[in-house]
């Protein structure tokens, strides 16, 4: 039987399985949102602005391990997609945006809502189509989802013209798909690997650096396992936090800028680095040339062979994905009669100790200012550690990584790789609808949450209980901080002056807004806030302005060359 | 280091694009490119010559591997390989200077293919180092216009990149 284009789309998302599409009707994408409308399977999730339709369908993937999916309609549809594309590609989301096009007739005319959409976003998707025919729509979809979801996972956009969605062909669901140039590698070299597990074996210091990648490969069981078995330090980047338990005695915490000092000590100082799905970001090691002043070996593993050697040199290479190359090391240690260095081990923990006794995630409590850090304390104490937690960018984002301690994947929902303010509430509308009973906070600042405010009334449609934990310092904090560290406290355009009353903003939405100004009322608001299970919440905490992030490693430095909030 | 790296990939809309973009994105050098079909129709193989330090090159036979639509790379500096270049020059040929110039051509194994009364037009086959010799040695104000392909490279006997 012979469909439209628009049909076979959305029989495509079915074959699928895909539950939420997160998307803005307009008119090149009529066609497939009428077909949307005819069906009950595939649930569309009306957004307010096309940046939220991305960054939703990317927390969904983030907080599950599936493809999110968004559909926007030509020109400012696919511009406002473009930051959330980006912010998934950096941070290697899979994900599948359908975006329709004017029709094939009048591309290159410069037609109303016309932009190159393919064009526009070739430098932030793992891979884009333009489909011309719509015998070619289910093809296309089918690679689309796969090369989203296999190798190293991206965003990848497939654009259909209007006319196409409306052509009629035959549809058949390809069964299978390959691509001949394309052959991500999944088990890695069992040389290499056993050339880790002698070096692991031999090491005094060593110490594991855990990524996103270990998150993505849904690795973290073995990786808690490999640590274990290796008696050694492990340190999470922002993206992989929650990979291994945070509350493990063996966890180092964070590393890179604003990481513990006992993390970036010991990875400066450790004699083997395990590096597992982690890129070696300039936000992680700092200052390249003083990260290899000294000497290590170091051992990279990651599916993707661009991220190895890019900015540091390695001793053993592994390219695979870091589920099974973790099982295979592990089967090869288990399989040694050699065990990890008892005695060379208790000096390393003796001095790792050392270090944590810096103390360097503490600050100052007070009873007249609320403390930003106490605020996510006491989240993570009234949440039992157990929320999923997104986030948007700046210092409250630094204060969440810190402060609360993630012991599971999956659960920590940022834009690491871009940076992008905004997304940390259309994040945690798609981790909301991914996890319909559970506990979703988004963590904050007065000036993140403006940049995608609008998405208030999404989750009015859908009942979504967020509670949106606000950390209002009345300064874009982390700018502010910058500028008195390095720029002779000239707080230039940092400072957010005629604040909307978010309470009553929040309340203008048809949601509960509460306002937290004391110490003392922190817990008691944050409790409140959680009892409304059925409720979002949006809880304006006014902190203190001048609270600064540390440690800090300022940028171009060394990992040891750390300000600590003490040295001031 | 200048480096000569070839591949073949995927004959499609938007192809070269992805790769142009790789490079202007990431900064890296391209001192000439060329793309053309192959045998295969579905397939295109192109050249380029780039230049980097050795972490650089390395970084760009990756990038260029993770192209979806590149089916193979092969850095031809890294064994024997053969390039070259087409060149086509027109210049300004009359009077004395149409024997001079026919002259040179014949030594530089190149081939006069159009003929006009005031100009000729020169082609030339050979490495880059040849066709820059060229040009030095005939009078340059009688240059008019050239055209030139960028290397096109091969890698010696044994030495083939197929899918």
């Amino acid at each position: 039987m012979e469909l439209t284009g628009a049909e076979i789309t959305i029989r495509c998302l079915q074959e699928e399985g895909v539950e939420y599409v997160f998307g803005y009707p307009g008119g090149a994408v009529l066609f497939i949102y009428d077909e949307l409308f005819k069906q009950e399977q595939v649930k569309h999730v009306l957004v307010r602005h096309e940046q939220a339709a991305v960054h939703a369908a990317d927390g969904y993937a983030r907080s599950t391990d599936k493809v999110g999916v968004a559909l926007v309609t030509s020109g400012p549809g696919v511009t406002n997609a473009v930051t959330g594309i980006a912010t998934a590609y950096l941070d290697s989301i899979p994900l599948v945006v359908i975006s329709g096009q004017v029709p094939t007739s009048f591309i290159g005319e410069d037609a109303f809502q016309e932009v190159d959409a393919v064009g526009i976003t070739r430098p932030c998707v793992k891979h884009n189509f333009l489909v011309k025919d719509a015998k070619d729509i289910a093809s296309t979809l089918k690679k689309a989802f796969y090369l989203a979801k296999s190798g190293r996972p991206g965003p990848v956009l497939v654009d259909i013209p209007k006319d196409v969605s409306n052509q009629k062909v035959e549809f058949e669901y390809p069964a299978s798909v390959h691509i001949r140039s394309y052959n991500p590698q999944t088990n890695g070299d069992i040389n290499q690997i056993k050339r880790a597990a002698q070096l692991l074996l031999e090491a005094k210091r060593p110490m594991v650096y855990a990524g996103g990648g270990v998150i993505l490969s849904d690795a973290s069981k073995q990786l808690t396992e490999l640590v274990r078995l290796l008696g050694a330090p492990c340190t999470n980047t922002l993206m992989g936090l929650g990979g291994f338990p945070a509350s493990d005695k063996q966890s180092l915490g964070m590393l890179g800028m604003h990481g513990t000092y006992e993390a970036n000590m010991g990875m400066q100082n450790c004699d083997v680095l395990l590096a597992v799905g982690a890129r070696f970001d300039d936000r992680v090691i700092g200052n390249v040339a003083h990260f290899n002043s000294v000497p290590r070996k170091i051992i990279h593993i990651d599916i993707d062979p661009a991220s190895i050697s890019k900015r540091v040199k390695v001793d053993v290479s592994i390219v695979g994905d870091v589920a099974h190359v973790v099982s295979d090391l592990l089967a090869v240690l288990n399989s040694s009669k050699q065990k990890p260095e008892a005695a060379a081990l208790k000096d390393w923990w003796k001095q790792i100790a050392e270090w944590r006794g810096a103390n360097s995630l503490t600050y100052k409590n007070s009873t007249e200012l609320i403390k930003p850090q106490y605020v996510i304390e006491t989240l993570h104490k009234i949440t039992h550690g157990d929320a999923f937690v997104t986030s948007d960018v700046g210092q409250h984002q630094m204060w969440a990584a810190q402060y609360y301690k993630f012991d599971q994947p999956r659960r920590w929902i940022n834009s690491g790789g871009l940076g992008t303010m905004g997304f940390g509430l259309p994040a945690a509308m798609g981790v909301q609808l991914a996890h319909p009973g559970a506990t979703v906070a988004c963590i904050t600042g007065e000036g993140s949450i403006q940049m995608n405010i609008q998405e208030l009334s999404t989750c009015k449609q859908y009942n979504l209980p967020i509670k949106v934990i606000a950390l209002n310092n009345r300064y874009l904090g982390m700018v502010r901080q910058w500028q008195e560290f390095f720029h002779g406290n000239r707080y230039s355009h940092s400072y957010m002056d005629a604040l909307p009353d978010f309470v009553k903003l929040a309340e203008a939405y048809g949601h509960v807004g509460i306002l937290v100004e004391k110490p003392s009322d922190v817990e008691g608001a944050l409790k409140e806030a959680f009892a409304r299970k059925d409720d979002l919440v949006f809880l304006d905490f006014r902190t203190d302005s001048t609270e600064n992030v540390y440690p800090m490693v300022p940028g171009g430095k060394g990992l040891s060359e750390v300000i600590l909030a003490e040295d001031l | 280091m200048r480096h000569i790296i070839s591949l073949l990939m995927e004959n499609e809309s938007g192809a070269l694009s992805r790769v142009a973009g790789l490079f202007s994105a990431r900064g890296y050098n391209i001192e000439s490119l060329n793309v053309a079909p192959t045998e295969d129709p579905t397939m295109s193989r192109m050249t380029i010559v780039t230049s980097g330090s050795d972490e650089v090159i390395e970084q760009i036979n990756k990038q260029l591997n993770k192209l979806v639509d590149v089916v193979t790379v092969m850095d031809l500096t890294d064994g024997d390989h053969i390039e070259r270049e087409l060149m086509l020059v027109k210049v300004r040929a009359a009077g004395d200077d149409r024997e001079e110039l026919k002259r040179m051509t014949d030594i530089f194994r190149g081939r006069v293919i159009d003929v006009t009364d005031k100009t000729y037009t020169i082609e030339l086959t050979g490495t880059g180092h040849k066709l820059d010799r060229f040009l030095q040695a005939i009078d340059h104000s009688l240059i008019l216009e050239t055209v030139r392909t960028g290397a096109s490279g091969i890698g010696r006997g044994d030495r083939i990149l197929k899918l």
